[in-house]
């Protein structure tokens, strides 16, 4: 079976391999960040199984080395690849001649995840299954990464040793970006133990005159964009939102349906992270990979959209829920 | 009940409004509130570690570079563009609108890792649309050229996060139904879902209008088109 600990392995490989490549260029600090990074994620489960068994030293650690990732991080100490553009030539030359192999194995990590996510039910022999029953698509996606490695070795007629130097070469001009959506959702974590959602849900509370439906719904819709803004994800500002101002007052109080303003209230938040920069994998990340000047390009251009889309769903929110 | 640890959501609030390092700004933010909470610092670290180490997957996007960064050194970005360019009837809106809306329906099928910022946007979708956006604007200049390749960024997300919420397995519409649950509310995820069809429809009539408005703007040649 291809358990999720191996997908971890494969990417503390890819990690690791970006720790050696900058050693050898002297690039200390981010060699160091990459291999910190890489040694959490070989080492993620059995700091996880430490936890549950009740020692504390590793998961502290950890804390210790997110801690250090982020001085490296801030102090400038971690130098961010300039995008090499020094053989345009020979990479027009090489596209002239491989013309729309190209594609393909470009194409093949979505179609092979795809394929496998879907057939993943059938994949079994007996008690052997290829994915875990619980979550396929993790490992489908490994696998359909490793099958377009493997074409793209063969079409390109690189070396394997190429394809690592290559992710190093990217992982070094994402940066520290790269890490950040993990240290997003740590903070989620953090918040929700401190408990700032609840704060949060109590102030909004005692602010909304209770007995108007529209003060309501739009106090929730807005209550779900600020809270995602904050939290950068819409499914940590949900239990918090919809526990503090939909079921007690539009559900239980003016009898709005559950299903209307659970999937909008959802989808309002969505409006929320694209809006913010704490939604670092989908706002801030492809604007380090698109090598954008502005990291807050990507934000720019959904803003409009984003607006516009939340009155939308604020208006269809109060007159789909009291029908 | 403890307002205290709202100063974490303010660190966060004023660190990105200074434009100090996300990491910085973030890690400062988790020990503003737990300190405000009343944490020990090794409760703290604890608490940060194994948030850190649950939170995995997101950073599976390395998985996909070694092949990006493959078929990049041979010339997949440059020869995307180039055939982009040779096809007379394609633009800027009809690229991406048509990825959009496949987007959205794939999405709704489950199928949402078809595409992505390492997958498709930049080695594909964001060096096409430069190649489509130089037939409305010949001399695109820097900064158009970066709009560009930013739009082609906010319509991946705009298609993906509209477009998924309707595919009844997925983990938004799972999150709905636990929570009613949890609550005495017994739905079926496809009562939820459904309700997800009228904003992916807002979405995508919205998010193609301004697709066509910006390239409209390309075309009349203001520096900055505001779309």
């Amino acid at each position: 079976m291809i358990a999720l600990s191996y997908v971890w392995w494969l990417a503390a490989l890819v990690l690791a391999a970006a720790a050696v490549f900058d050693l050898r260029a002297r690039r200390w600090g981010n060699a160091a960040f990459w291999a910190l990074i890489a040694i959490v994620f070989a080492a993620g489960d059995s700091i996880l199984a430490a936890d549950k068994a009740g020692d504390r030293l590793p998961t502290q650690l950890v804390g210790v080395a997110v801690v250090v990732m982020a001085l490296l991080a801030g102090s400038g100490l971690m130098r961010r690849a300039p995008a090499a553009d020094t053989d345009a030539a020979a990479r027009d030359a090489s596209a002239q001649r491989l013309g729309h192999r190209l594609f393909g194995p470009a194409l093949m990590i979505p179609l092979v995840t795809t394929v496998l996510f879907l057939l993943a039910p059938f994949l079994v022999i007996g008690d052997w299954r290829l994915f875990p029953a619980a979550n396929p698509t993790v490992p489908a996606l490994a696998l359909g990464c490793c099958v377009a490695v493997v074409f793209a070795l063969r079409v390109t007629r690189a070396r394997p040793v190429q394809a690592l130097r290559e992710s190093s070469r990217l992982l070094d001009q994402l940066s520290w970006a790269v890490v950040l959506p993990m240290l997003l959702a740590a903070l989620g974590g953090v918040f929700e133990s401190t408990g700032v959602g609840a704060a949060v849900a109590g102030l909004i509370g005692q602010v909304i005159p209770t007995d108007s439906r529209l003060a309501c719904t739009v106090a929730y819709g807005l209550g779900m964009i600020a809270f995602t803004m904050i939290m950068g994800n819409a499914f940590a500002a949900f239990p918090v939102m919809t526990g503090g101002i939909a079921l007690p007052l539009l559900i239980r109080q003016h009898g709005g349906d559950p299903a209307v303003i659970g999937a909008l209230g959802m989808l309002t938040g969505y409006c929320g992270t694209l809006l913010t920069p704490m939604a670092a994998n989908f706002n801030i990340v492809p604007a380090v990979l698109l090598e954008l000047k502005d990291t807050y390009g990507v934000i720019r251009m959904q803003a409009a959209t984003a607006v516009l889309l939340a009155t939308t769903n604020i208006a269809l929110m109060y007159f789909l829920a009291f029908r | 009940m403890n307002y205290w640890p709202l100063l974490g959501v303010a660190a966060v609030v004023a660190g990105f409004a200074l434009r100090l390092n996300p990491m910085l700004v973030v890690v400062a933010a988790g020990f503003v509130s737990g300190f405000a909470a009343g944490l020990s610092l090794p409760d703290q670290l604890a608490l940060l570690g194994k948030a850190f180490v649950s939170t995995r997957a997101p950073l599976l996007i390395v998985l996909t570079l070694p092949v990006v960064g493959l078929l990049e050194h041979a010339g997949l970005r440059e020869h995307a563009q180039r055939w982009i360019a040779g096809l007379y009837y394609m633009s800027l809106s009809l690229l991406l609108i048509c990825y959009m809306a496949l987007r959205q329906i794939l999405g709704a099928l489950g199928l949402t890792s078809i595409g992505g910022p390492a997958q498709t946007v930049r080695p594909l979708i964001a060096p096409m649309s430069e190649a489509a956006a130089r037939k409305t604007a010949p001399d695109l200049d820097d900064e158009q050229r970066e709009r560009t390749r930013a739009l082609a960024a906010a319509t991946d997300n705009v298609g993906l996060f509209f477009g998924e919420d309707i595919f009844i397995a997925f983990g938004a519409v799972l999150l709905i139904q636990t929570f009613y649950s949890a609550n005495g509310i017994q739905l079926e995820p496809l009562a939820i879902a459904l309700w997800a069809i009228p904003t992916a429809l807002a979405a995508f009539i919205i998010h193609a209008l301004r697709i066509v408005v910006f390239q409209y703007g390309l075309k009349r040649g203001t520096t900055g088109p505001r779309a």
